[in-house]
């Protein structure tokens, strides 16, 4: 009986543990954060025009190698421009753009200042075959192993897109659709070529 | 002509041979070969996985193009002879660890895992604590425990009636 | 003219809100009953005010005015009417307006009940109710309109605007876009208006927490009132949950009922907290326990139901359910950080005046049991929490996407609803304040006999599965533990009253609503059990290609692929339509219609065709994704044994339901 009555007075002052209370506010902390960098992500492009591309490993096809090397990474074509476009077989739009695409590397290809490689996302390799053999096109492909590529430029892809570095390695175009016709092509990589 | 006629008949009959014993062979290749693998046996394995770019679909229910390719190629598979765990093995390497219906046990992804079961025994753990506590509190009566713990505010009348109409439920 | 009533009706109304909310501060704390009364009053208003303009953006809707842009994207003429009604709620920006309406119903109701013993609360109920509904109305009208309209500027772009641009004149398009097909079903009327309304409602006890908490009104009233308004969101809650598995069944062609989608699992959250909290209220009530956990429980469900419509509605998480993404997210996060940080402040706050009463003196009380289901509960929210949240954790950390799917939730969950099952069939046998395990185990012996000789005949019948044995056990067990607690009621009653049997049930289910309409409640859930473990275990499915006059086996069936037409509907799709005869031990069963649609924009839709008996459903599907022609039709059939007791147990829990909660003089 006794130890009631202390009690009650103390019993007034004392609120929740304090550890709780500290593992609730941090939880909640962690929990805003983590949602607000999603809604971040979600609603704000990954990639911009003007931010560096991070570099990446393309594993080519046998007969769409660069320079006889199965593998080629994007550092190693700095001081190039390299355009990036990602297609898939079953995209019907991207057989709308390919032999545009072909050409325009036609175009590009003696003077060896532009690179151009296809991304094949989410494709079945026999499939992305007959694809590139149908609209003959002969520049450095590969399939985006394990989908690692295509996140670091579009989290939400839709195929077509196309992304245009310049020779330091700064995203400086991007294309999401097809390009239409070989002058869209060229304004968008010409002006990179003037700088050094 | 009469002396080369035996060994003319020889040749030819030897080459009749080979040509009997060739065909003879590939008709029993041809049997030997398998079966197409049934649909039923290429969604058992595409059921264990979900589409590489559809959101939350799993692989034998998804209508594109693309998943009907990816059945296909499981089907391929099936064909060479390949176990479904190397079936969804190249499905991973290819396509990234979102087609596993749960992610891999590697790395980060055994929080997923382990955190569950960890906090349900910390939750049990505190439950029977606080049964322990409760049950070791002295046994006083209602009344007592009403009067020796006012709640903080000037509602004191309301609080008593309150608890004393539940009291009498 | 009347979108820019409807628009300008809402701005009203956000102004209203708006006011109710700082005037019912106000009053509180210049203690004041005008200003309260005041803001109740304004409160109240805001249901008639709303209500002018969604039935104003329901006739534009009925009427086809495309020049509107919410209408185009959701309607066009091959609508029939009551989709075109439905169509409210088949947008983002019509299904914020729709919500925003629900809420205000529910807050005006609110508002109407009789305030005179529960005066303290009123101010700060009105204002959390206000500010809430301020919050949506907000969303509508600065982010998503849905009485925007499409102008064609001079320069010949069409873009949406409230109001007209410089220059530019209204643009009528002469067809709308309509809704998606999926959408098109009888079930979009009743899944999301119920949805909705379990998680409008949740506002109301939550508004009565927090006045609780202000106030320091902490003692039992609080707990009364939102028992009752608690009920009444979760029965929504639980019916939307159930149209929701029978939508997926029925519409999406997949043979099953909850695919774990993220947003499957959104809505279902709530109901994990919210379930635990009508429990362990009951230890309120009875014993006086648990004020801290209790108020930690509304806030919890509360804090998971805006949870998980940011989550829907952001773009945070990418589903086949969610919304495109949309500017409201940023608001919605905010309002979510707000809503933790207020209400875990007043929780600890009032920390110790939520302080037990009485101590728990028997670890097998029914006390103690309900604190075990309150465990199980919050685990099963837990996982499904985590599983949701994880992907988009490990997305940010590592970079790459993953996939939490139906393996992870399935074993972690499992054994968590078998000890539920479990306990459903022990808690009864269980008293108030004291039990052990021999006054379980005197009472626990009858039922289980019969209990016992389930797995002894389910072995016998050939059935190995070791989860279905169990799982069967379990619910025969919660069956017959209700049925003994019944006859004992009616029993004891029939010794002492001396009335026949029947009245003696009458007169017990109504001398004690929840106990028996509780145990009814329990009983539908089993039952529900033994549904979802007919299809989880035992489901078989085939998928083959036939030619006409082909037959296909499975599970004892025979399906016999009679013939197949094509033609032209009303709306302008395009039919593909199959007819299968059903045979078994072959006696003709009847004819199935498997149907593919086509529609113009080049949608396509699969609309399965299904025998449903108590023992088992078939369900075909054409598998319109591969080429269909006379002689190569590709068919998927499913074989879902005793599903449809998912179904006949939810309706015996409406009935529980009524039973239990079926409102009474009030007995203080």
């Amino acid at each position: 009986m006794e130890q009631k009555i202390t009690n009650a007075p103390a019993a007034r002052h004392r609120s929740a543990p304090l550890w709780v209370q500290i593992v609730v506010w941090i939880g909640l902390l962690i929990l805003m954060v983590f949602l607000g960098l999603g809604l971040f992500r979600a609603q704000h492009p990954i990639i911009s025009i003007g931010s560096r591309v991070p570099d990446f490993t393309l594993n080519l096809f046998e007969d769409y190698q660069y320079q006889n090397e199965s593998q080629i990474s994007l550092a190693s074509l700095r001081g190039k421009v390299v355009v990036v476009n990602f297609w898939a077989s079953w995209c019907v739009t991207c057989a709308d753009e390919a032999p545009t695409m072909e050409t325009a590397w036609q175009y590009y290809q003696s003077d060896g200042e532009v690179v151009f490689l296809g991304v094949d996302y989410t494709d079945v390799d026999s499939k992305a075959l007959d694809f590139l053999a149908t609209y003959e096109i002969t520049y450095p492909n590969g399939p985006d192993l394990g989908t690692r590529i295509t996140p670091i430029f579009n989290r939400n892809i839709a195929m077509p897109e196309t992304y245009i570095i310049d020779r330091q390695g700064i995203m400086q175009y991007k294309q999401i659709g097809p390009f239409q016709s070989l002058a869209e092509i060229r304004s968008a990589i010409d002006p990179l070529l003037g700088a050094r | 002509m009469g002396k080369k006629a035996p060994a003319n008949h020889l040749f030819f009959t030897i080459l009749l041979l080979f040509f009997i014993a060739i065909t003879v062979l590939s008709f029993k290749s041809v049997r030997a070969q398998e079966p197409t693998p049934s649909d039923d046996e290429v969604n058992a394995i595409a059921r264990q996985m979900f589409c590489p770019i559809c959101e939350n679909t799993p692989l034998d229910v998804c209508p594109t193009e693309a998943c009907h390719d990816w059945r296909e190629l499981i089907r391929q598979m099936l064909a060479q002879g390949k176990t479904p765990s190397e079936i969804k093995q190249y499905f991973v390497d290819h396509y990234g660890d979102r087609v596993l219906s749960e992610p891999p046990r590697a790395g980060l992804n055994w929080l997923v895992y382990v955190l569950p079961p960890i906090a349900f025994i910390t939750g049990l753990l505190l439950l029977f604590r606080a049964f322990r506590m409760w049950k070791v509190k002295s046994t006083a009566t209602f009344q007592e425990e009403v009067s020796a713990s006012k709640p903080a505010h000037g509602n004191e009348y309301a609080t008593r009636l309150e608890d004393e109409l539940r009291r009498r439920n | 003219m009347l979108a820019q009533f409807g628009f300008g009706i809402l701005v009203v109304t956000f102004l209203l809100s708006l006011f109710s909310t700082s005037s019912a501060i106000y009053g509180y704390f210049s203690k004041s009953d005008r200003w309260v009364e005041s803001a109740r009053r304004a409160l109240q208003l805001t249901f008639p005010l709303i209500s002018l303009s969604a039935l104003g953006l329901i006739y534009l809707l009925a009427t086809g005015h495309y020049e509107l842009e919410y209408v185009y994207s959701v309607t066009n003429h091959e609508m029939p009417l009551y989709l075109k009604i439905t169509a409210l709620w088949g947008g983002q920006a019509g299904s914020l307006l729709f919500w925003a309406w629900l809420m205000s119903a529910f807050a005006s109701a609110m508002t109407l009940r009789k305030w005179d013993r529960d005066r303290e609360f009123l101010p700060w109920v009105v204002a959390v109710t206000s500010l809430t509904l301020a919050f949506f109305l907000s969303l509508i009208i600065f982010f998503e309109n849905p009485f925007i309209r499409l102008w064609q500027t001079i320069s010949g772009e069409i873009a949406a605007h409230m109001f007209a641009p410089a220059g530019a004149s209204l643009f009528l398009p002469s067809e709308g876009r309509g809704l998606n097909e999926l959408l098109r079903h009888p079930g979009m009327v009743f899944h999301p208006p119920m949805l909705y309304l379990g998680f409008v409602a949740f506002v109301i006890p939550y508004a009565f927490a927090i006045a609780a908490l202000v106030t320091g009104r902490t003692d039992d009233r609080w707990t009364r009132l939102t028992r009752r308004w608690t009920l009444v969101a979760w029965l929504f809650l639980s019916i939307g949950l159930v149209l929701g598995m029978r939508w997926a069944y029925d519409v999406l062609g997949w043979g099953g009922y909850w695919g774990w989608d993220p947003v499957e699992i959104a809505a279902l959250m709530p109901w994990l907290a919210s379930t635990p909290f009508l429990h362990s209220v009951m230890i309120q009530e009875k014993r006086g326990m648990l004020k801290q956990w209790n108020m930690l429980l509304i806030i919890l469900t509360y804090s998971l139901v805006i949870f998980g419509t940011f989550l829907t509605r952001s773009g945070v998480l990418s589903s086949v359910h969610a919304f495109a993404q949309s500017a409201i997210g940023p608001m919605f996060f905010i309002f979510i950080g707000i809503t933790f940080i207020i209400s875990i402040s007043l929780l600890i706050y009032r920390w110790n005046d939520l302080r037990a009463e009485v101590e728990m003196k028997s670890l097998l009380s029914r006390e103690a049991l309900f604190l075990l289901n309150n465990l199980l509960f919050l685990g099963v929210l837990i996982v499904c929490f985590w599983g949701v949240i994880f992907p988009l954790i490990s997305e940010i950390v590592t970079g790459q996407k993953i996939t939490v799917g139906p393996p992870f939730y399935l074993r972690a969950t499992g054994p968590l609803w078998g000890a539920l099952m479990a306990l459903m069939g022990i808690a009864p046998l269980s008293a108030w304040g004291y039990s052990t395990l021999k006054t379980i185990g005197r009472a626990i012996w009858k039922p289980t006999i019969p209990t016992l000789l389930v797995p002894f005949v389910l072995i016998v019948l050939n059935v190995r599965n070791w989860i279905a044995l169990l799982g069967f056990t379990l619910v025969a067990f919660v069956v017959f533990v209700t049925l003994y607690e019944f006859w004992r009621g009616v029993s004891a009653r029939r010794k002492t009253q001396g009335e026949n049997f029947l009245i003696a049930l009458v007169r017990l289910t109504r001398r004690n609503r929840r106990r028996y309409g509780g145990y009814i409640i329990h009983v539908a859930m089993v039952v529900m059990a033994i549904g979802i473990l007919g299809i989880e275990v035992f489901q078989t499915q085939t998928q083959q290609t036939l030619a006409v006059g082909q037959d296909m086996q499975i599970s004892g069936y025979t399906l016999q692929y009679d013939s197949l037409a094509q033609f032209p509907y009303v709306d302008g799709r395009q039919v593909t339509r199959a007819v299968l005869s059903v045979y078994k031990d072959g006696k003709y069963l009847g004819d199935l219609y498997p149907r593919y649609d086509l529609f113009p924009d080049g949608q396509p839709m699969t609309i399965p065709a299904i025998r449903s008996t108590l023992a088992d459903d078939l369900y075909v599907v054409l598998v319109n994704w591969e080429n269909i022609s006379i002689n190569e039709t590709p068919f998927k059939v499913y074989h879902n044994p005793l599903v449809n007791w998912l179904w006949i147990g939810s309706a015996i829990f409406v009935l529980g339901y009524l039973v239990s909660a079926w409102p009474e003089a009030e007995t203080m």
